[in-house]
């Protein structure tokens, strides 16, 4: 026992813990529930007021948190090494699904993100949200940490194919969501502070190349309109205006549930889906905002915490990572719903309206918390 | 390696990696808390230090000032005849953000084609206006819909999106051609009325009281507009109502002429086939009892916009209907300013009450071959007041003009109104002639000719006058020197408290009378126009006469007759005839009407114009005994 710093850490070759409460034998986790539940719980207020009192649609969300929190229990008792072998085979169906997109997938909004199976219509970058941090900590898992330059350069690739495949569709939020997988995989894999930096500064090169050939003329918009939102007020700025009204005439303490007018009125688009923020910032104040961030700090925290927990390196950075994705969500929305980031489609997540990427995230959470309990037998 | 070792080995590494992954965590964490502190103190920044700046541009998204245009007055006839009217109209309007894109639009319309009738230039006034408004203010398609196409469109409107029936009031003029003139109409604000007035008066109204009562009155029938605040959605349509100022409907009127009369006088001249004008005035308060001018016009057209070939038919119309003649014509008075200038003859003391002038027929200025004419050929021998204005000597007038002088009768002349603007409450009156020597070096830099005074002596030459002047200027002659502005509204009411203004008279300075006994005299021999046989009138009226009539008639030249001509009607062109006009009041010794008539091209006025006044006088005086 001396071996090791932690007092807390436990023979890892120990088959489960002596005390085990009911949760902990389905590998569920009762503070992250609780958590998640919250945050659930307060999007479904704030959903029946962004709705406009559309008691229906609140239903709708709400089964489908049901069908989220189902899908998370399911995961969670899949054993972990079950996991880890179907790992390649999800990312290279994921990869294929993609490709089958950009080849025969149906046009909705200007962008190719669906595939319909005759039977169902499904986006295959949701997929490759779970498959990406997977394949990651696969690909880490046996190898010797802090990882080699090679290794570094094979892991850039697994994040970075379906990263290219799904910015063509275009979809730039998934995209990034993809791409901030793989960095936030190659950070807690442990890649030296050095190269970290190395890569900042290879980013703030390629910026502006990025811009002038990686970019379709609507992403561009969307990041000029970040800076001068006024410039375009009716155009592309429309949103950013409209959501800092929203979010800004709320005060402190809120102008009241089923109070706000910005997105009552229809002022605030998007206000059920990508920018209920606003309306929740509206309706409930400064302090509603950091109620709902304090819940996201803690389920972030929470489930870095059992990531931490998980017996090996394959469960560890798959868990932090998805608990980084789920970071990168809450950032990324809330970032650009108030105005600092640019708009691109990423929902608030747990509170947005919208089924896709919320069972993504729960089937995400299930992982987490089976890769925390399930012990490797051997 | 046995398996101790290896075990010992693993846990090892996985201890290693463990320890860097905890200490990643951590890094992590702290960036997730330094994220979200940025993005509180982004919140803190426009939630706190800029939320009254939000607020403001919330409310201004949300709140929204629609006027709320008044409820026009009305207008009555005295005895509450509607002459003026709102009426409930229907419309129909799209909402091209409801409807969709061009093709859809195209659809609509077509599918609008069968169920309402729709003009392809109804259609292209439509297209063109969509193209210039908000895609989200509902343009109107059609006006006035009948209750059958309400109906049809009621029944689809469920597959046609964007399609509304909308109510609004629609001034009427239920009576059409009568009082047309005196009532005017409202049409569609203009250009030149946008520019002078307060456009927060006409918010949301877009008719004007353009000529008539309907704009000399605008003020007082348009009302107050009022104010709501409402909250709009961002389609612009209202969620629900703030606030509100009611607007103030705008005050009914009350015409003092009777539509009755007004009837009589239009038909008589109608009947008579004459182009012209009838003026009854009631002497004792300036109150209009008629006010006909022929032919009349159909206000209705001009409320929506007259189309352009009707109003130049009206407008280029020989007969010109929509002049009014009664307020704008000026005729030569003729021989009806006799008794005036008789009455300036005695009352400056040019003239005894009975002195006599000899007439042969003619008149000569001292030293000139031209003779100046009587109406009668063979003259009418020794002629006193009385006599020149029974039988309307000309000769006498001749005399008396060169003895007077063209500076006393202008100044004379101009205390009856003569020369001068009424005051009436219409606008656009005339203000007629009554020349002088200033006048007309300023006007034709000429001398004035005794030839000129001469003229004017029996209302001809430079002197003009309007129907309405004539008519004022003969109820001050019957009220003894005592006039009035003439007004053709009695009273105003109050559309909510349902109260009566009555207007007060507008009494004008009176005429100075130096001797009672001359203004009596000049009544007294007016009435023998009519009441002796003498008389200019007494064949026309003076007959079966149920009250005592003072008159005098006139027979206006169009045209100069050359010196030894002689006026032969049948050679002569309509429009190169003689007006014929009449003034009288009565009862001669009470009066209550003061009236003149004219009869555009109608040869002799006691014959023509006479029995014109006195079917008018009948209605008023049996309808008011």
């Amino acid at each position: 026992m001396s071996t090791t710093p932690y007092h807390d850490a436990r023979p890892l070759l120990d088959s489960a813990a002596p005390r085990l409460g009911l949760l902990a034998r389905v590998h569920l986790d009762g503070p992250l529930i609780l958590g998640l539940l919250a945050i659930a719980g307060a999007g479904q207020v704030v959903l029946y007021s962004a709705t406009r009192q559309d008691l229906e649609s609140v239903i709708r969300q709400g089964s489908r948190l049901g069908l989220g929190f189902a899908v998370m229990i399911a995961l969670a008792q899949v054993p972990t090494q079950y996991l880890r072998r179907a790992t390649p085979w999800i990312y290279l169906i994921g990869l294929l699904l993609l490709m089958a997109v950009l080849a025969f997938g149906d046009i909705s909004m200007g962008a190719q993100r669906w595939l319909d199976l005759g039977f169902v219509r499904f986006q295959p970058s949701e997929i490759m949200k779970l498959g990406v941090p997977l394949m990651m900590a696969w690909h880490f898992a046996d190898k010797p940490l802090p990882p080699r330059l090679g290794h570094l350069l094979v892991g850039a690739l697994v994040a970075g194919v379906p990263f290219v495949l799904i910015a063509k569709q275009p979809d730039l939020g998934t995209a990034l969501v993809i791409l901030s997988a793989g960095l936030f995989a190659l950070f807690l894999g442990g890649i030296a502070w050095r190269i970290i930096i190395g890569l900042g500064a290879i980013a703030a090169v390629a910026a502006p190349l990025f811009w002038e050939y990686g970019m379709r003329e609507y992403q561009r918009q969307r990041v000029r309109t970040l800076f001068d939102p006024e410039a375009d007020p009716l155009g592309a700025g429309y949103h950013i205006i409209q959501s800092k009204i929203a979010i800004g005439s709320g005060g402190i303490y809120g102008k009241g549930w089923l109070n706000g007018t910005q997105s009552h009125l229809e002022f605030l688009p998007e206000s059920h889906t990508d920018f209920i923020l606003g309306t929740l910032a509206e309706e409930f104040g400064l302090i509603g905002v950091c109620i709902l961030l304090t819940l996201y700090f803690f389920v972030i925290t929470r489930a870095l915490w059992l990531a931490s927990r998980a017996p090996d390196t394959f469960g560890r950075i798959t868990g932090g990572t998805l608990a980084l994705v789920f970071f990168f969500y809450a950032f990324v929305n809330t970032g650009m719903v108030s105005g600092i980031l640019p708009v691109v489609g990423v929902p608030l997540p747990l509170v947005s309206y919208g089924g896709t990427s919320l069972v993504t995230i729960m089937a995400g959470f299930g992982i987490l918390m089976g890769l925390h309990s399930h012990r490797p037998r051997t | 390696m046995p398996l101790r070792a290896r075990v010992a080995d693993l846990r090892q590494t996985n201890l290693a990696a463990r320890r860097l992954f905890i200490g990643r965590a951590l890094v992590a964490a702290l960036v997730v808390l330094l994220a979200f502190l940025g993005v509180t103190a982004r919140m803190a920044y426009l939630q706190v230090l800029n939320h009254e700046h939000f607020s403001l541009l919330s409310d201004q998204n949300r709140v929204r000032l629609v006027p709320l245009p008044p409820t026009r007055g009305q207008i009555f006839d005295r005895k509450g005849v509607l002459l003026a009217g709102n009426l409930t109209s229907f419309h129909l309007d799209i909402t091209p953000e409801q409807v969709g894109g061009h093709a859809a639009m195209d659809a609509l319309l077509e599918d609008l084609r069968g169920l309402i009738e729709l003009s392809d230039g109804e259609i292209a006034r439509f297209k063109r206006l969509v193209r210039r408004s908000s895609r989200s203010i509902g343009v109107p398609l059609r006006f006035n819909l009948t209750e059958d196409e309400m109906a049809r469109v009621a029944v689809n409107q469920f597959r046609l999106p964007g399609v509304d029936v909308r109510n609004d009031l629609t001034r009427v003029y239920p009576q059409g051609q009568h009082l047309a003139h005196v009532v005017g109409y409202v049409g569609r604000i203009d250009e030149a009325e946008l520019a002078r007035l307060d456009p927060a008066d006409y918010s949301g109204s877009s008719h004007i009281g353009k000529i008539g009562v309907e704009r000399s009155y605008e003020e007082l029938l348009r009302g107050k507009v009022g104010w709501q605040q409402v909250e709009t959605n961002a389609q612009g349509r209202v969620i629900r109502v703030l606030e509100s100022t009611p607007p103030v409907a705008g005050r009914n009127i009350y015409l003092s002429i009777d539509s009755h009369v007004q009837r009589v006088a239009e038909q008589v001249l109608i009947d008579a086939g004459f182009l012209g004008a009838i003026v009854a005035i009631d002497p004792r308060n300036g109150e209009v009892i008629a006010m006909a001018s022929n032919p009349g016009y159909d206000p209705n057209p001009f409320v929506n916009g007259i189309d352009a070939k009707s109003f130049k038919a009206l407008n280029t119309s020989p007969d010109r209907p929509l002049f009014n003649r009664a307020l704008r014509g000026m005729y030569p008075p003729g021989s009806t300013v006799k008794p005036f200038y008789g009455l300036a003859g005695v009352e400056l003391k040019e003239r005894e009450r009975y002195s006599a002038t000899f007439c042969p027929g003619y008149f000569q200025l001292p030293g000139q071959e031209h003779k100046f004419r009587d109406w009668r050929r063979g003259g009418h021998g020794r002629v006193d007041l009385d006599r020149a204005i029974t039988e309307s000597c000309d000769v006498y007038y001749y005399q008396l003009a060169l003895d007077l002088g063209i500076e006393r009768m202008h100044d004379f002349m101009s205390q009856f109104g003569f020369g001068r603007l009424t005051g009436i409450d219409l606008r656009g009156e005339k203000s007629g002639l009554m020349p002088s020597p200033a006048w007309k070096r300023r006007t034709y830099n000429q001398a004035w000719f005794p030839g000129d005074t001469i003229s004017a002596g029996i209302g001809q030459g430079y002197v003009l006058t309007t129907p309405l002047q004539l008519a004022n200027a003969t109820a001050a002659l019957a009220m003894g020197g005592k006039h009035f502005q003439p007004r053709v509204v009695h009273a105003l009411e109050d559309q909510a408290t349902r109260t009566t203004t009555v207007l007060q008279p507008q009494p004008l300075p009176p005429i100075p009378v130096v001797e009672r006994r001359n203004w009596d005299a000049v009544v007294a021999f007016m009435t023998h126009v009519v009441h002796t046989e003498r008389g200019t009138a007494f064949r026309a009226m003076g007959r079966g006469a149920q009250y005592r009539i003072a008159a005098k008639t006139g027979t206006a030249q169009v045209f100069t007759l050359g010196q030894n001509e002689k006026y032969d009607a049948s050679r002569l062109k309509d429009e190169l005839l003689d007006h014929a006009l009449f003034i009288a009041f009565a009862p001669a010794e009470a009066p209550r009407i003061a009236i003149a008539v004219i009869a555009e091209n109608g040869g002799h006025g006691g014959s023509v114009a006479a029995p014109l006044a006195k079917q008018v006088m009948d209605a008023y005086l049996e309808a008011y005994p």
